[in-house]
């Protein structure tokens, strides 16, 4: 991956094309178990906290992205040539009003230890691309 | 669930009889990663006063033992490439006493070889992941970042300023003992509290100073009975605990960032020894960052959650300290080629076998070497002891 200056791409596959669709129409879509009602990230054919009922046993929702920040780093020394132009950047694990902590970027603040505060709470940030699909980034809300 | 009985009728099942390192370590660009596994493999059968022709089981990791096996020459009966990042060689070491004990094979080849620093060649990542598709296009790519992010949430729930002095106490007491070790990448570089703070952000929470080396090396290890462990030239070190799991590939998939797998193999490892913490003389902690060695000791139980920085604290870890650890300067000054869990054990086993140097403990005759790869995903804990 570090052979090339563009940065990585998500490649979709069967079971999250509906989640990268979602992101292009602004929606974040979840996976929820239908017998459990947890919430699964990320998506797969199956829920884990109910696995033997199989596709029966996933529903997909629609959240509205309320989220609060469970850890960051700020990235000085870019681990990717694609990412050369960013530093410093925030990396992020938020977690959602639902339960499920994804993987993400915290833009709109300065990458700086001061202006963050783990628990504040975040609003989704949609980040399109032509080329490729939308990211979900978030901000402070 | 592991059978504890049957665990601890393999205790000591069988012995490593040969260790070593390839013959140089650091920047190499003149040497491919096969040399390294060979001139490895080469050193460790002649510590061990064996030949290649003696060795049945080959084990290696990043590499198939398809391709390591036919570049040695050898022609393996058991063949084994567990490869869950740089806890694999721990894991490979537990592997080749189950397989000893099942009678599988009698001489067991532990290799590798990873140019980290130098590699032409480097192996490519596969985009259909999970980590690929939704953590690698927001820049989350390879281990600082993902390590620095859980250290971020340890200082959160511990309290930042004693995780920082924990994290610059191990820093600083590795280092030391990589003053005392020749074949250490900073052999002739002491390093202070204030070169570990001033040492500029990579991503912080971690300072270049809380992160291992990047290296070209080599290293191996022979295993083989106890009964043909009475010849070995050097003197040989008994496998009397081990346990290995994963919980996660992705940062993000991690259950609980402060609470890695050695939470099960800790004391999985020492129950099959029949020990106990306290009668440990040397902790071989794997040291991908200063966090590493932080967590992974409250994970084996050397204290609770939270109580890590007391146990490093004042240098108790450096050389003429009550707690040795990382006695060979660690993945942070000694090498990293990118995998670094074969040589926790390498030293582990000079140390047991009094053949340290400058840095040998005094009376060491049980030590644990604790392995965690990829992205505080996976573990592997030995407990090795003289006999």
């Amino acid at each position: 991956m570090t052979n090339t200056t563009s940065k990585p791409q998500p490649v979709s596959q069967p079971e999250s094309d509906r989640y990268w669709a979602g992101l292009k129409n602004e929606e974040i879509w979840l996976q929820r178990s239908t017998t459990t009602g947890e919430f699964q990230f990320y998506p797969r054919n199956f829920s884990i906290s109910e696995p033997e009922n199989g596709s029966e046993g996933i529903e997909w929702v629609k959240v509205s992205g309320q989220a609060e920040l469970f850890t960051y780093a700020i990235v000085h020394a870019a681990p990717h040539m694609g990412f050369v132009g960013e530093v410093p950047y925030i990396t992020a694990l938020v977690r959602l009003q639902e339960g499920v902590i994804i993987p993400t970027n915290i833009v709109g603040v300065d990458p700086e230890p001061e202006a963050l505060c783990i628990g504040m709470l975040l609003k989704p940030v949609y980040e399109h691309s032509d080329v490729s699909q939308t990211l979900l980034k978030f901000t402070p809300a | 669930m592991p059978n504890k009985q049957k665990l601890q009728n393999l205790s000591g099942r069988a012995h490593i009889v040969g260790v070593a390192e390839s013959n140089k370590l650091g920047k190499v660009p003149e040497k491919s990663p096969l040399v390294h596994h060979s001139e490895a493999a080469i050193n460790a059968l002649d510590d061990a006063g064996l030949q290649f022709a003696d060795v049945d089981a080959l084990f290696t990791a990043g590499w198939s033992t398809l391709d390591v096996a036919e570049y040695l020459g050898i022609h393996p009966r058991y063949t084994d490439s567990t490869s869950v990042g740089g806890s694999s060689f721990v894991i490979h070491v537990a592997h080749a006493l189950a397989a000893i004990a099942a009678g599988y094979c009698e001489v067991a080849l532990i290799t590798h070889g990873q140019s980290g620093r130098s590699d032409r060649a480097p192996i490519p990542r596969n985009p259909g992941t999970p980590m690929a598709q939704y953590e690698a296009p927001y820049g989350i790519i390879g281990p600082p970042i993902s390590y620095a992010m859980a250290a971020r949430r340890y200082m959160h729930e511990y309290g930042e300023d004693r995780t920082r002095q924990a994290m610059a106490e191990i820093a600083v007491s590795t280092r030391k003992w990589a003053n005392m070790n020749p074949m250490a990448y900073f052999y002739d570089k002491p390093a202070t509290f204030d070169d570990y703070h001033n040492s500029k952000w990579v991503a912080w929470p971690f300072h270049l100073l809380d992160c291992c080396l990047v290296t070209d090396a080599g290293a191996a290890i022979v295993i083989t009975t106890p009964e043909r462990a009475r010849d070995a030239k050097n003197g040989s070190v008994a496998i009397l605990g081990a346990g290995e799991g994963h919980d996660h590939s992705g940062i993000s998939q991690m259950p609980n960032l402060t609470k890695a797998f050695g939470r099960h193999t800790g004391p999985q490892a020492l129950e099959m020894a029949g020990i106990t913490h306290s009668d440990l003389d040397l902790a071989m902690i794997y040291d991908s960052f200063t966090y590493t060695v932080l967590v992974s000791l409250e994970n084996l139980g050397f204290c609770a959650p939270g109580e890590g920085p007391d146990l490093v604290a004042s240098q108790r870890t450096a050389p003429g300290g009550d707690f040795p650890v990382n006695t060979n300067g660690g993945g942070l000054s000694y090498t990293h080629p990118g995998m670094y869990g074969i040589f926790t054990v390498v030293e582990a086993v000079r140390q047991l076998r009094g053949q340290a140097g400058q840095r040998q403990l005094d009376n060491c005759d049980l030590a644990v070497a604790h392995g965690t790869g990829g992205l505080l995903s996976s573990t592997g804990t030995v407990v090795l002891g003289v006999q």
